[in-house]
């Protein structure tokens, strides 16, 4: 068989669910739709113009980024410190590992239904424990100024075993002697993570902070199930505007538009990826 | 090696590690605790059963057709499992050991597919099904998912660390190309194989968005969806959705535990080293 021929099965499979439906919505995003989704009439560029003047398009977007920044930084920060914790030889550290790594393996829907029912206003734990502490319960997925944090909670805990592995194998690829030198100068232990782990490690906590906002760019499971999108549009992110949109009411042009945009963006982020890793290749 | 910890800190060092473990497993140990809870011992708060009632399993499996979803789920992730493995290993065989005209314009192109978030090809993907008449199959679930750049470049980055004189003398010999493959390629990536096959059944076990799109009849439904379907009215029975949760990850879980160490390994040589 030829080179073609090893090829083809998954050249098949990228070209008609992949390249051919990214060409096609950029063309559809040039026309006015029918119910079932068919380019009936050129619009040029009334689509985008539309999508920039709508009253969901930017504020969702402007959303998508609040989330991402309240997402990224945190999730960093925790799995840095789990893998921190968990980079050393002791009795039963791949018990702790493997907890720490668990949340991979819970989807965003199972994920989301956990958390509702931790949300839930009169008889979830976290307004229990609030109700403990003798603090007012509060309004969890209700109140539009707090549906977003909830759903970014939900969102860093679902990303927390992930991430965690991926800074783990980073850590332990940092050679120990490295370490040795550090203490030999006297350095404690907050200072060998400042001037040893964080620099040392800084090539993989960008990638992980790439892939982190480009994850948050592409949410979706969570917030369907938590609050589809509300209380008045308050967790309204990028990819379920898009969903609404093109699924339920059948704009599928303007739809399509959006999905471009959507592209363009993390086309710009995994071109950053790209740059950052191919960096970290000279640097080895 | 590390400096040898004295008894104290090693103490402190457990206790920090527990707390972090119980902190990062509350979600899981709360909806494995509410799934054994009467729905008054829900509605009063409780965080544990005071009285375990293992029938909410029973329960959530009567008033669902769980066991189809779960069925339906394995399906469709041994189904996506078995084909990334074949079309990243033939993939990154060609990659690797045949040389043809517009190898590398092609790997470029593969590789630029990971610029492409999925999420902005759903219109066009969902219509392509819509039009095959594949809606509500497991054709239309599984099979836009068949092929990943990021297997193929996983597969390639480890078919890269077989000598290439390996594959001299198998010619030399006479062995063609396709046993070459499958006797000597195959075999020697196996650890690189299991990550991918792990990786690929957690992400489409996982998978929402696209089941939500191309399903809407229990026959081909799976668990997220399911997930989904138990909520949504007034009154949601909480204990007997909660066992339904626990059903549903209790696979990836086991999964996870037998396939960590694979997978971190691919994690790094995959994703970190290209």
């Amino acid at each position: 068989m030829s080179g073609i021929g090893y090829l083809s099965p998954a050249l098949v499979i990228l070209g008609v669910f992949l390249f051919y439906p990214l060409l096609k919505t950029g063309y559809l995003s040039a026309f006015i739709t029918d119910v079932r989704g068919r380019a009936v009439r050129l619009a040029g560029w009334e689509n985008y113009l539309d999508v920039l003047t709508s009253s969901t398009f930017l504020p969702s977007l402007r959303l998508t980024f609040l989330f991402a920044l309240m997402t990224v930084p945190s999730t960093i920060v925790i799995a840095l410190l789990l893998a921190v914790m968990t980079n050393r030889r002791l009795r039963g550290i791949t018990l702790f590992r493997t907890t720490y790594a668990s949340t991979m393996a819970v989807s965003a829907a199972a994920a989301a239904v956990m958390f509702r029912a931790l949300f839930h206003p009169s008889a979830g734990a976290f307004n229990t424990i609030l109700g403990m502490l003798g603090l007012p319960e509060v309004g969890w997925l209700t109140d539009p100024s707090l549906a977003l944090i909830s759903v970014a909670l939900t969102t860093v805990w679902m990303s927390l075993g992930f991430n965690f592995l991926v800074l783990l194998g980073g850590l332990q690829s940092i050679p120990d002697e490295l370490y040795e030198a550090a203490m030999i100068d006297g350095a404690g232990s907050w200072r060998r993570l400042v001037h040893v782990t964080v620099p040392l490690l800084s090539p993989v906590l960008l990638f992980v902070g790439i892939v982190l906002v480009i994850d948050s760019f592409q949410s979706f499971g969570q917030i369907d199930i938590l609050t589809q999108g509300g209380p008045a549009g308050s967790t309204n992110l990028i990819v379920y505007e898009i969903y609404q949109n093109a699924f339920t009411r059948n704009e599928v042009g303007f739809a399509s538009a959006q999905a471009v945009v959507l592209f363009l963006i993390v086309l710009v982020l995994t071109a950053l990826q790209f740059k950052i890793s191919e960096r970290k290749v000279h640097y080895q | 090696m590390k400096p040898v910890m004295g008894r104290r800190s090693r103490v402190l060092t457990y206790a920090v590690l527990v707390a972090l473990a119980l902190m990062t497993a509350f979600p899981v140990l709360y909806a494995l605790s509410v799934s054994l809870m009467s729905q008054a011992d829900f509605n009063a708060g409780a965080f544990l059963p005071s009285r375990p009632e293992p029938a909410n399993y029973a329960r959530a499996m009567e008033s669902f057709p769980l066991l189809k979803y779960l069925a339906n789920s394995v399906i469709m992730s041994l189904l996506v499992t078995v084909a990334l493995l074949v079309t990243s290993s033939t993939a990154a065989f060609a990659f690797t050991f045949v040389a043809f005209r517009g190898r590398g314009i092609f790997f470029g192109l593969i590789i630029a597919t990971m610029m492409i978030p999925w999420e902005a090809t759903i219109i066009v993907n969902f219509q392509t099904v819509r039009d095959l008449d594949w809606l509500n199959t497991f054709a239309g679930l599984s099979v836009p998912s068949f092929a990943t750049a990021f297997g193929i470049f996983l597969l390639r980055q480890s078919f890269l660390t077989l000598p290439q004189d390996l594959y001299d003398a198998a010619r030399i010999d006479g062995c063609p190309r396709r046993r070459f493959f499958v006797t000597m390629v195959i075999p020697l990536s196996r650890p690189m194989l299991a990550t991918l096959a792990v990786y690929g059944f957690l992400t489409t076990w996982n998978k929402y968005l696209w089941p939500l799109l191309v399903t809407s009849d229990d026959r081909v439904r799976t668990v997220q969806i399911g997930l989904k379907m138990m909520q949504g009215e007034e009154m949601t029975a909480w204990p007997v959705v909660m066992a339904a949760v626990v059903m549903a990850i209790v696979p990836t879980l086991v999964v996870l535990l037998f396939g960590v160490r694979s997978l971190q390994r691919g994690l790094m040589s995959g994703a970190l080293k290209g």
